[in-house]
């Protein structure tokens, strides 16, 4: 297999095998979950003023107060990362064109060079936030396979990514087919490991939120 | 005209300054040391005239068209011209058993000497007799005209890579040069057509140095194929500030914006086009508004499609539907096991009561 060949297998055959197992993975996880059902709360609701599911789902987007003092490589790292992946995933050009060809949306892409910094910014935080995962002996503790393991599939698209952009290491077409590839085992994996976040994430926050709010505290 | 080259240069008007000068910028273009363009022109214009034998199979002309037709009048087809092109079915007067003849005696009076241009592939299948020429298969024609080459050069992306007849699902077997060849040094001149410089630039390095020119891991000459179409592209900056046509005739195209969008192969192919153009520096396809279609590199038919943006899928999404209701399928059984084990456990709950507290 030379590296159009494989390339043109990551492009078809195995994003097919990988968005069959995402989509498969993904309901099969939220039909799960949600069906699971919780038990029917008896007692009279309270009600407090900002106690409820909607203002829990905005409100743990922001740190609690001392919490950036506290941990400040989580906060700041994380949001850093997390915004850095949504700018690369969303706003580089032929991201957009992929998902155009997939739904029928599309937006006006950003700069490549924009990318480029926010890329290199992204993998700069996750490696904070991953050596300090490592030097903390709580987070240390804490940490299980699917920590390292998610850290890892998420991080590589990036980089091959950015590789491929900067004709790095490997001819640019090898790269590219690479970072599609990686990209697959992040889709693969998503719906199996706490990767599965990005789906349930305003879904658990409203839940907790919600529960809180029938006993009149806002969380 | 079987004397040094210089000799029918000269005759053809073709003064020692131009032909100075032709060679100096081979040598630049191939990224040669700047003293190699006056080796490369002692050594030429000493060179007697080599003896080359140009074989055709599965192929379409085309490689043998562009070869003779876009540089006829330029000083790259008066070299053409100066060696001594043996057999080639298209070019040569003779035909039948009289070039058969000329072939036999090419390869007897050469051997080890000359060289073997091949374009097309060569087909496999029911023991070659997909192509034949004077009832020999083609492999047969190879492998004999091969065992007495100095070096074979595969022209076109048939030859080197195999080509359109070998695109899925390949009904004749066909496999390139390199395929078939493992004990000669090959050149791959890949693409549909290949650029002619690219041509007479390893045909000169052969005469001056003796040996072929430093090779990419597809065996094709780093010179010209060692950066992509993309990165050599005039509206590469385009692509960068992300300024693409989106249909063929839009602003974005009548711009000149990059055509990634469009299905442009540029990223992944390396050619020289962007540098060399065609019809003598004309133009070249992106310039005349059309992406790349990848013809230098192998498989290039069964990419994925020529209108298809390198970042899209290659097919369309087929197990998309399936998966969806296998896995919402997948979901509700769970879902209902799950509740089936409440209930269970519900059921199985046994209360505990003052009585039971006092045993």
């Amino acid at each position: 297999m030379n590296e159009l060949q494989f390339l043109t297998w990551v492009r078809g055959p195995g994003l097919d095998i990988a968005v069959g197992i995402f989509v498969l993975g993904v309901l099969w996880r939220l039909f799960e979950i949600y069906s699971l059902g919780r038990k029917k709360d008896l007692a009279a609701p309270r009600h407090a003023a900002g106690a409820s599911g909607l203002h829990t789902v905005f409100r743990r987007s922001i740190p609690p107060p001392g919490g950036v003092k506290r941990s400040p490589v989580s906060y700041i790292g994380g949001y850093i990362f997390h915004i850095g992946l949504a700018i690369v995933v969303f706003g580089f050009a032929p991201h957009i064109l992929l998902i155009k060809n997939l739904t029928g949306l599309s937006w006006p892409g950003l700069p490549s060079q924009f990318i480029d910094l926010a890329a290199v910014v992204t993998m700069a935080a996750m490696v904070v936030v991953l050596v300090d995962r490592i030097n903390k002996p709580v987070k240390r503790f804490l940490s299980t396979f699917g920590d390292w393991f998610t850290w890892t599939v998420t991080f590589l698209p990036v980089l091959t990514g950015w590789l491929a952009v900067q004709h790095l290491l490997l001819p640019y077409t090898t790269m590219l087919a690479l970072h599609i590839l990686s990209v697959e085992i992040l889709l693969i994996v998503l719906p199996f490991t706490k990767l599965f976040h990005a789906f349930t994430l305003f879904g658990s926050r409203w839940y907790n939120g919600k529960v809180n709010g029938q006993r009149g505290v806002p969380v | 005209m079987q004397g040094p080259l210089i000799d029918t240069l000269a005759r053809q008007g073709i003064t020692r300054r131009t032909f100075l000068k032709y060679c100096t910028t081979l040598a630049s273009m191939m990224a040669l040391p700047p003293a190699a363009g006056l080796a490369m022109a002692e050594a030429m214009a000493a060179a007697r005239r080599p003896s080359v034998i140009w074989l055709p199979f599965q192929e379409c002309t085309g490689c043998t068209e562009s070869i003779t037709r876009s540089h006829s009048p330029t000083l790259e087809g008066m070299i053409f011209d100066m060696i001594s092109l043996d057999y080639q079915e298209t070019l040569m007067a003779a035909a039948g058993h009289q070039a058969e003849e000329a072939l036999q005696a090419a390869m007897k009076e050469n051997a080890g000497k000359y060289l073997l241009i091949v374009d097309g592939s060569i087909p496999l299948d029911m023991d070659g007799a997909y192509s034949c020429i004077g009832g020999r298969s083609n492999v047969e024609i190879l492998k004999e005209a091969a065992a007495g080459a100095a070096a074979i050069v595969a022209m076109g992306s048939c030859a080197a890579f195999g080509g359109i007849p070998k695109a899925n699902p390949n009904p004749t077997g066909a496999v390139s040069v390199s395929d078939i060849i493992k004990d000669k040094p090959i050149v791959n001149i890949p693409g549909c057509p290949p650029i002619p410089v690219v041509m007479t630039g390893v045909l000169a390095h052969y005469l001056t140095f003796g040996s072929l020119p430093e090779l990419d891991d597809k065996g094709r000459p780093k010179a010209f194929f060692g950066e992509t179409i993309h990165d050599r592209c005039y509206r590469r900056p385009f692509y960068d500030q992300g300024k693409f046509a989106k249909t063929f005739d839009d602003e974005g195209a009548r711009m000149g914006w990059c055509l990634f969008e469009l299905g442009c192969k540029g990223p992944v192919t390396y050619n020289a086009c962007a540098t060399v153009k065609w019809n003598g520096g004309t133009s070249w396809p992106v310039e005349s508004g059309h992406g790349c279609l990848g013809c230098s590199e192998p498989d290039f038919w069964d990419a994925g499609g020529f209108y298809k943006a390198l970042s899209v899928p290659a097919d369309p999404l087929e197990f998309g539907a399936a998966a969806a209701v296998v896995g919402a399928g997948a979901g509700v059984a769970v879902s209902f096991a799950n509740r089936a084990k409440k209930r269970a456990a519900k059921a199985a709950h046994q209360t505990t009561t003052l009585a039971d507290l006092e045993k």
